[in-house]
């Protein structure tokens, strides 16, 4: 049995992966190889893991005004995240996915999901992201 | 997908939005409103407003997916409709070839920084335009990119600036309009987190290293929250604040920071929180800047093959500073000596006559861009020192290097020595 939780929709659609959760936020300048999907901020507890067809939820994207263009350059070459989950409105996640739409057609769900659901999710977990916004989530194991 | 796109319920649009989006002129400015109006929904606003300027930060060369974006505006005929200042671009445009940038990748950000211009934009080529002829001014509405830029415009200067990441910022120029939210709005810019120094000498808080390593203890206690300082005894210069706020908008999402007694918004701790209660209160000492001074460096040896000083971009006063320390001296040759800044800055400093002293030592200058935004370490360069807060932030990431952090003294010190070299008698309990 999962758990559904309502999330409010950012940037709409749907998707499944395995979820990467970090309470840490991250700038992805600096911190996601768009080439690769790795995370590569040394200084970022999922420093070393890769994002790539996961759900990535992280409560909202740190400093740097760049962390779009890098989130754009890796939905162009297929190493984003599947979707990604945040704790608010969380605009540097949720541009990248819109302009991805506007120029290749290209869509990655961002969802909002309540703090408290958040600190409910867990690295390994299944998620799957439905149209509406409601999220199944299914432990590990 | 354009085509299934339907207006957020409770945003008002001007006739002259709507105009926009309607394509009434031109594609350009339609695709631009279009990304503009989604934003807003997200974001939550009910209306747009008007902006009187812009700081381009899309203008960094991220891959074929940013000049894609460039073109495609071009293509579609979008122009800026405000004087719009552009940020670093992918390579410094005369002199990347003294360094070893692919020449496809420098030719893929020649073609960006062509398509910028295109669009009207002004070739400033700098991640600190407020120290330019466009600085904005108190209370103006305007939509930067940047973080550093847009922390020191909020906080500095006191005009009015959301985050704006790249990509939107361009659509802000084109459009003339921006969401009206968050720091643009009275409310969004009061004080939230309250930092009291206590226990700081003021020989500390004089040092050149005591900004950026109190901007990095910024970023992460206040995330994305605005916070307010008090406790500052010694009155800070332009390049120490925005040694500050490059820190702060590093080490978290600090937009818009308050110094009470200095900011243009803080005279008093109550003005700065207007008239709320802190979300949180915290208390820093010596203890807290000592852990967060040794988090800047990630290299413990005296190994050093590099000292690079400027981001943000070094200003007129920086190279005098430098120029002081240089005179007389030579950088050890197995150690490179780099300054990033912009073509205007160098240019004054040279007639100002503070380039000569780095000549002779043995430095270099690159312009249009920094060592972050374009691929030109030599490979062999594993470890870096640095003064800037912002580079030791993100080298290990972006670059992979090792990084020492110190300050202007130390940087200069240690490339004389061919070893890293710091003074922390002042710092050390």
């Amino acid at each position: 049995m999962g758990c559904v939780i309502q999330a409010q929709i950012l940037v709409p659609g749907a998707a499944k992966g395995t979820l990467l959760v970090s309470q840490e936020p991250l700038s992805l300048w600096g911190g996601y190889d768009a080439a690769s999907g790795e995370i590569i901020d040394r200084r970022h507890p999922l420093s070393g893991e890769n994002g790539r067809g996961h759900v990535l939820a992280l409560p909202f994207s740190r400093g740097s005004s760049t962390t779009t263009a890098v989130l754009l350059e890796a939905i162009r070459c297929g190493t984003a995240p599947a979707a990604i989950l945040t704790t608010g409105g969380d605009t540097f996640f949720a541009l990248a996915a819109i302009v991805a739409e506007e120029i290749y057609e290209k869509s990655l769900p961002i969802l909002a999901v309540h703090e408290d659901d958040f600190n409910a999710l867990f690295t390994g977990d299944e998620a799957e992201l439905h149209k509406d916004g409601t999220v199944v989530i299914r432990a590990a194991g | 997908m354009n085509t299934t796109f339907t207006l957020p319920g409770n945003l008002n649009l001007t006739e002259e939005d709507r105009l926009q989006l309607d394509g009434g002129q031109g594609p350009g400015a339609q695709l631009a409103m279009r990304i503009i109006t989604r934003m807003a929904a997200i974001q939550g606003a009910t209306e747009l407003l008007d902006i009187e300027a812009a700081h381009i930060d899309s203008s960094l060369y991220m891959g074929q997916a940013t000049l894609d974006f460039a073109e495609r505006l071009v293509s579609l005929g979008a122009k800026v409709r405000v004087p719009s200042t552009l940020n670093v671009s992918g390579v410094d445009e005369a002199g990347w070839r003294a360094w070893p940038v692919p020449s496809e990748w420098a030719e893929q950000s020649l073609r960006q920084m062509r398509a910028y211009q295109a669009m009207g934009c002004i070739p400033t080529w700098t991640c600190a335009p407020y120290q330019t002829e466009h600085r904005p001014h108190f209370g103006q509405q305007i939509a930067w990119g940047e973080s550093n830029a847009i922390a020191f415009a909020n906080s500095v200067i006191g005009a009015r600036s959301e985050r704006y990441p790249d990509l939107m910022d361009i659509c802000a120029a084109i459009t003339g309009r921006v969401p009206a939210v968050g720091l643009h709005l009275t409310e969004g810019r009061a004080g939230q987190v309250l930092i009291r120094l206590s226990g700081i000498p003021n020989e500390i808080q004089a040092s050149d290293l005591f900004y950026p390593v109190l901007g990095h203890i910024l970023g992460k206690v206040s995330g994305e929250k605005n916070p307010v300082v008090v406790g500052l005894e010694v009155e800070p210069n332009e390049d120490q604040l925005k040694s500050l706020g490059a820190a702060a908008a590093s080490s978290g999402s600090v937009g818009l920071f308050h110094l009470v007694g200095i900011t243009p918004e803080a005279s008093t701790l109550e003005q700065a929180l207007q008239g709320h209660e802190p979300l949180i209160s915290i208390e820093i000492g010596m203890p807290e800047m000592r852990v967060a001074l040794a988090e800047l460096s990630t290299a413990e040896g005296s190994e050093l093959d590099m000292v690079v000083l400027g981001s943000p971009h070094f200003s007129l006063a920086e190279f005098q500073q430098l120029g002081r320390l240089l005179e007389g001296k030579q950088r050890h040759p197995q150690v490179e000596f780099l300054v990033t800044s912009s073509r205007a800055m160098c240019l004054l400093a040279e007639q100002a006559g503070h380039l000569a002293a780095l000549e002779s030592f043995g430095g270099s200058v690159t312009v249009d861009t920094c060592i972050l935004t374009t691929p030109m370490l030599p490979d062999r360069v594993k470890f870096l020192m640095t003064n800037s807060a912002k580079y030791a932030y993100y080298a290990p990431g972006l670059l992979g290097t090792q990084v020492v952090f110190g300050s202007l003294e130390d940087c200069v010190n240690s490339a004389v020595e061919g070893r890293v070299v710091r003074e922390r008698s002042l710092w050390d309990a």
